[in-house]
């Protein structure tokens, strides 16, 4: 198990390495840095000075090799547009991104599986053709729809929520969260919803699908020639065999929830970390974008380990195949 | 006379489809009484497992009793209601399924799986359920129960899997326990410890068993009586000893005349003996060593730490042209390995592979002599066959590949006289594999097989997927076929009564070593080795019933 973790640990380092390299390189292929600091009556020598300073006549390796160096203090420079450390821009802005992903990640996992699990336990029944069939919608409209049509009914026509923001905030430390405020909670609900229909849709016909094929294996029918409770049979022995590949899919979806909140996130004017990166986008704000792109690489890192390591809790056979190395 | 623990009468199952009824078991009747072991034969299809299933109450939807009635006690069960159903299923009826190796739950502890099965059906506690747990398992056979009740199944073999699911399903105190093919997925060796298992424990219980298989040898030597059954119909009744012996219905003389058996027919014409290891032989096998690397932590293998695991260890034997080389032993033996190092799909560590005088892993001559002229027949027809692809595009696939013709019509009419030579009708070729049967798809495999024109055919376990009376067939083809173009096989099985009817020499493989190999009879009338010894009693046989 700890060989297996520190081998995984390795592979990130890898992973994160390369990423580093490709944020890096956005940098140099943008342009020259210097001109777009210095105005346009700058005389060469002023040029070669900046250079000098900023490092950018030390070879390429060298220059990749500050980078992640500095990378790993948390520094990557400062944004072009509003002057500020990026790190510290990414930082205020995290706690939004963070708490409407995770809603919105517990909203399609709980109604993910259980709708899974209703689906494919009575598969003839009336209640499950409707459900399938609004999933269908669910997967099939694109973000932006589901969210202005949201926006629509709730905010403009029954005036119940309201349509963007984060309504107020209470400061935690530096974490800014907006759980605590009943107009944080209620800002909270359409874009948790927008963000979580994809999802849920998705865990819930993967649940239903795995969970119907491990109904139909030997040792459920075994399990009911013993005599079993059909609680016991439905929930002990077929659930927990459904959730291996489930949790792989649930894994990735949660990282992509918080990387690529970007849609949903302009839609309804979250002030996360998405936004700021499509702002960034817009006037070629590099150090920002290098930032993001390497710390969506780290979201994802760490959650695929985290998964990795939920396998092992959930299924035996890895365990042993890992003792031996395989 | 006591009352029969189980009676089933005029029993009719029935599967709707969308314009026809499949009747599936049709007016089945049959007792079982106290203690009795009743034997319930038949190929598959012939609706055994089925009428298993609706005593036990357990039939897949769309399928469902449409006649007859079940009894149990003299108490009728089969009109209960789902839930009274359930409540029979493990108290009163146990139930032995097929594979050990998928009906145990692989993510819970064995423990845990009897201690649930337990306090589902008797009022115990959780310290009493457990201790009751180990007793069963150690009852069952399980060396050291108390310590490995913990573990969980994919950490036991599979003969030793199949003992924990017998200790479950009779850890309700069942009155009647249903095996279901207990003992079809396992070894031979294994196959006979499991059967005296559950002899012994339904005898002490004094629970009645309902034995399904195919395997008459297995009826032969466990059952009282025995039912045949052919196409959802019951066709012959009676003590195993009479219906063996004295078989009366014409396909019950079929299904027991196709047996192979291990004893030779008398007046059967010995195949001659041939010297073993001889150096003019056709195919030549010298040496044959392959190691397998269990990759330890990444530490250690850097230091060149490794462990190897030796699954073919120094074999040499060596077949004439024209003959059958039998090479058996029981699962993990290295049989396969060695087909698969023969027909160039792995390379050994060590040792040379000789097929007419060309080392076959002698660099791109050598395999390019070696695709053409060895060929390999796999075990099971339904995942050998591409389901995508015409019978036609299978066939000639070793043409086109070879590049032995180019020319469409050429290739069609060869296809098409291969099709007849395994005695499938030529427009066959137009079809997909899954509009055959079993045996039919074995056939086309051959074909396939003699489509590059190989003389030296490595068939891994050619008919242990097939039904006997199908086996029989696939036989007799092969033995034609080896006829007609002089073709050199090496048969791997682990069916002794195959080997034996089929071979001139064989050899005996266990745990990597070839422990004894000459001709067929010498070993089988007196083998040598120990553990040859022991695989030729552990076969259950006809000719051995009481």
């Amino acid at each position: 198990m700890l060989t297996f973790i520190l081998r995984r640990l390795l592979q990130s380092i890898v992973v994160m390495l390369v990423v580093a390299f490709v944020a890096f390189l956005i940098f140099r292929f943008v342009g020259d840095p210097v001109s777009s600091m210095l105005g346009q009556d700058s005389t060469m020598a002023d040029h070669e000075q900046l250079r000098e300073r900023l490092g950018l006549n030390d070879p390429f390796y060298l220059q990749f090799f500050r980078f992640v160096a500095n990378a790993l203090q948390g520094e990557f420079g400062i944004s072009y547009r509003l002057q500020q450390p990026v790190t510290q821009l990414i930082l205020e802005r995290l706690p939004a991104t963070i708490e409407l992903a995770f809603a919105s990640a517990t909203i399609a996992l709980v109604f993910g599986i259980v709708l899974g699990i209703y689906t494919a336990l009575r598969p003839r029944s009336l209640e499950t053709a409707v459900v399938m069939t609004v999933s269908l919608v669910g997967v099939s409209l694109p973000t932006f729809l589901i969210g202005i049509g949201l926006i629509y009914v709730f905010a403009v026509e029954l005036k119940m929520l309201p349509s963007f923001g984060r309504g107020e905030v209470v400061n935690l430390g530096w974490w800014r969260t907006g759980l605590l405020t009943q107009s944080g909670l209620r800002s909270l609900i359409l874009p948790a919803i927008t963000l979580s229909l994809f999802q849920l849709t998705l865990i819930m016909r993967l649940v239903r699908a795995e969970m119907l094929e491990v109904l139909r294996t030997d040792y459920i029918r075994f399990a009911r020639a013993r005599g079993l409770s059909k609680r016991a049979i439905n929930f002990g022995h077929a659930l927990r065999n459904t959730l291996v590949p489930v949790i792989t899919i649930a894994g990735l979806q949660l990282g992509s929830v918080i990387a690529f909140a970007i849609i949903t996130e302009t839609v309804f004017q979250w002030p996360g970390v998405g936004s700021l990166f499509v702002n960034s986008v817009q006037v070629v704000d590099v150090p920002v974008m290098a930032a993001y792109l390497v710390f969506v690489a780290l979201v994802f890192v760490v959650i695929n380990l985290i998964v990795d390591i939920l396998y092992f809790l959930v299924d035996p056979r890895l365990r042993d195949g890992a003792k031996s190395g395989r | 006379m006591s009352e029969p623990v189980l009676s089933v009468k005029n029993l009719v199952v029935e599967f709707p489809s969308r314009n026809a009824v499949f009747r599936a078991v049709d007016g089945v009747s049959f007792e079982i009484m106290p203690g009795e072991i009743l034997g319930v034969v038949g190929e598959s299809g012939a609706g055994k497992s089925m009428t298993g299933s609706a005593v036990i109450g357990l039939i897949d939807r769309p399928g469902h009793i449409a006649g007859g009635e079940i009894r149990l006690q003299g108490e009728r069960i089969d009109d209960l209601p789902e839930e009274i159903k359930a409540k029979l299923r493990g108290k009163r009826i146990g139930m032995v399924f097929q594979d050990p190796l998928t009906s145990l739950n692989p993510l819970y502890t064995i423990g845990r799986q009897l201690v649930e099965t337990i306090r589902t059906h008797l009022p115990l506690s959780e310290e009493q359920a457990r201790r009751r747990a180990i007793d069963l398992l150690a009852e069952a056979g399980i060396p050291k129960a108390a310590e490995r009740i913990d573990s969980y199944p994919h950490q036991f073999s599979g003969g030793m899997r199949q003992r924990v699911v017998i200790a479950l399903a009779l850890a309700g105190e069942p009155e009647l326990v249903i095996a279901d093919e207990p003992t079809s997925a396992l070894d031979v060796s294994v196959q006979a410890q499991i059967i005296k298992v559950l002899k012994k424990l339904c005898a002490s219980r004094g629970a009645a068993v309902m034995l399904i298989t195919h395997d008459m040898g297995v009826i032969a030597q466990t059952a009282d009586r025995m039912v045949v059954m052919h196409r959802g119909k019951i066709v012959e009744t009676g003590t195993v000893a009479d219906i063996i012996r004295r078989p009366r219905e014409p396909y019950t003389i079929k299904l027991i005349d196709s047996i192979p058996t291990i004893l030779r027919k008398p007046g059967e014409a010995f195949p001659p003996a041939v010297a073993a290891n001889d150096d003019s032989a056709f195919v030549r096998i010298k040496g044959l060593v392959r190691d397998f690397e269990f990759a330890m932590a990444p530490f250690a293998r850097l230091r060149g730490k490794t462990e190897t695991f030796r699954a073919v260890d120094d074999v040499s034997f060596s077949i004439p042209k024209g003959k059958t080389f039998g090479l058996v032993g029981e699962s993990g033996s290295g049989k396969s390995t060695c087909a698969k190092m023969i027909v160039g799909l792995l390379p050994p560590t060590a040792g040379q592979i000789f097929v007419d005088g060309h080392d076959v892993w002698a660099g791109a001559l050598g395999r390019r002599q070696r695709r053409r002229s060895v060929q390999m027949i796999f075990q099971d027809p339904y995942a050998s066959l591409n389901p995508r692809w015409r019978v036609k595009d299978i066939i000639a696939e070793p043409i086109r590949a070879l590049g032995l013709s180019r020319n469409r019509g050429e290739i069609e009419a060869r296809v098409a006289e291969l099709l007849e030579k395994v005695r499938l009708d030529p427009a066959a070729m137009r079809k997909f594999p899954h509009e055959f049967s079993g045996g039919q798809r074995q056939r086309i495999a051959i074909a396939r097989t003699l489509s590059s024109q190989p003389e030296f055919i490595v068939c891994d376990e050619p008919t242990s997927a097939l039904d006997v009376s199908v086996q029989a067939q696939v036989l007799d083809l092969m033995s034609a076929l080896q006829e007609e173009f002089g073709l050199t096989y090496l048969l791997i099985s682990h069916n002794l009564a195959v080997v034996r009817q089929m071979s001139s020499n064989v050899g005996v493989l266990h745990n990597g070593v070839l422990v004894e190999n000459g001709p067929v009879d010498e070993i089988f009338e007196n083998p040598r080795a120990d553990y040859t010894r022991k695989l030729l009693d552990a076969v259950p046989d006809i000719s051995k019933v009481a």
